[in-house]
């Protein structure tokens, strides 16, 4: 049963995928990517990490993706005007790629002879739990994160501002 | 829900959030417009934060879920300023192409 609903959304999300990056127009292109993230929340709820799942689809499908969707109609970009790459150089990308895959696989397979504990504790994606985590364990990180957050809204502000005085 | 680490092997998790990081650097090396090249990299750190639950499920440890959470932080504040970028970049040269953006090279 949850093997047969991890290969299906894990299908899902490789196919969305891929006709994001093969599909023209950048609009399209959105799309693909929010029907990706939503096959990959799924996955995280297969994988009890329920707060995360949520935290997922509001933070990216919700905020993130907005955020390029308004992008695009600003800067009215939503016909085909994208330039075609060459097909060797494709196929050099391919190949590259597929290269990663391959040293990535090799590299992480034999990494995993960690002795796994046989019961898995069900709580462990509650929000309870991982907010006692970040607030004890990751307080300073939780609070730099802040930080960034602010430098990261201001900056967007004055990049995107017209006709700024520095 | 809770059988998931008995039927499913770790290994599936591994090769599936390799499998779409490699789908996202596939897509930043072939296209040219800027914007998708900024959602091809938003797709590879979601390879890796899937990576990442999927151990700290596996493991029954939460760091790996908090690691997830400053992942997301650091994504939305680098599409942020990097869309912030982009609008300036298309004000002043009237096009994404990442083709034209080379004032840089020597």
């Amino acid at each position: 049963m949850s093997l047969t609903v991890f290969l299906i959304l894990g299908l899902a999300s490789v196919i969305f995928s891929l006709l994001m990056v093969f599909t023209k127009n950048p609009v399209h292109s959105v799309i693909f990517l929010i029907l990706t993230f939503f096959s990959i929340a799924g996955q995280y709820v297969l994988l009890n990490a329920q707060f995360l799942a949520v935290v997922h689809i509001i933070v990216y499908a919700g905020a993130i993706m907005v955020l390029f969707l308004f992008v695009l109609m600003l800067l009215n970009l939503n016909t085909d005007a994208e330039p075609r790459q060459s097909s060797r150089w494709k196929l050099g990308a391919a190949i590259a790629a597929g290269m990663l895959l391959v040293t990535l696989v090799g590299a992480l397979k034999g990494g995993i002879q960690l002795n796994m504990p046989e019961e898995s504790n069900p709580y462990v994606g509650l929000a309870q739990n991982l907010g006692k985590s970040l607030f004890t364990d990751f307080v300073v990180p939780f609070e730099i994160a802040g930080i960034l957050f602010l430098a990261a809204m201001v900056g967007a502000v004055l990049l995107a501002k017209r006709d700024v005085k520095i | 829900m809770l059988d998931v680490i008995k039927t499913i092997p770790i290994e599936y998790y591994v090769y599936l959030s390799s499998l779409l990081f490699c789908i996202g650097v596939f897509g930043v090396l072939i296209r040219r417009n800027a914007i998708v090249v900024l959602m091809c990299v938003e797709l590879m750190l979601n390879a890796v934060n899937l990576m990442l639950a999927a151990f700290s499920t596996y493991l029954s440890d939460a760091q790996g879920q908090i690691m997830v959470f400053f992942i997301m932080v650091v994504a939305a504040a680098e599409a942020a300023v990097g869309l912030g970028i982009l609008v300036m970049i298309f004000r002043n040269t009237k096009t994404t192409d990442i083709y034209k953006l080379d004032k840089l090279k020597f």
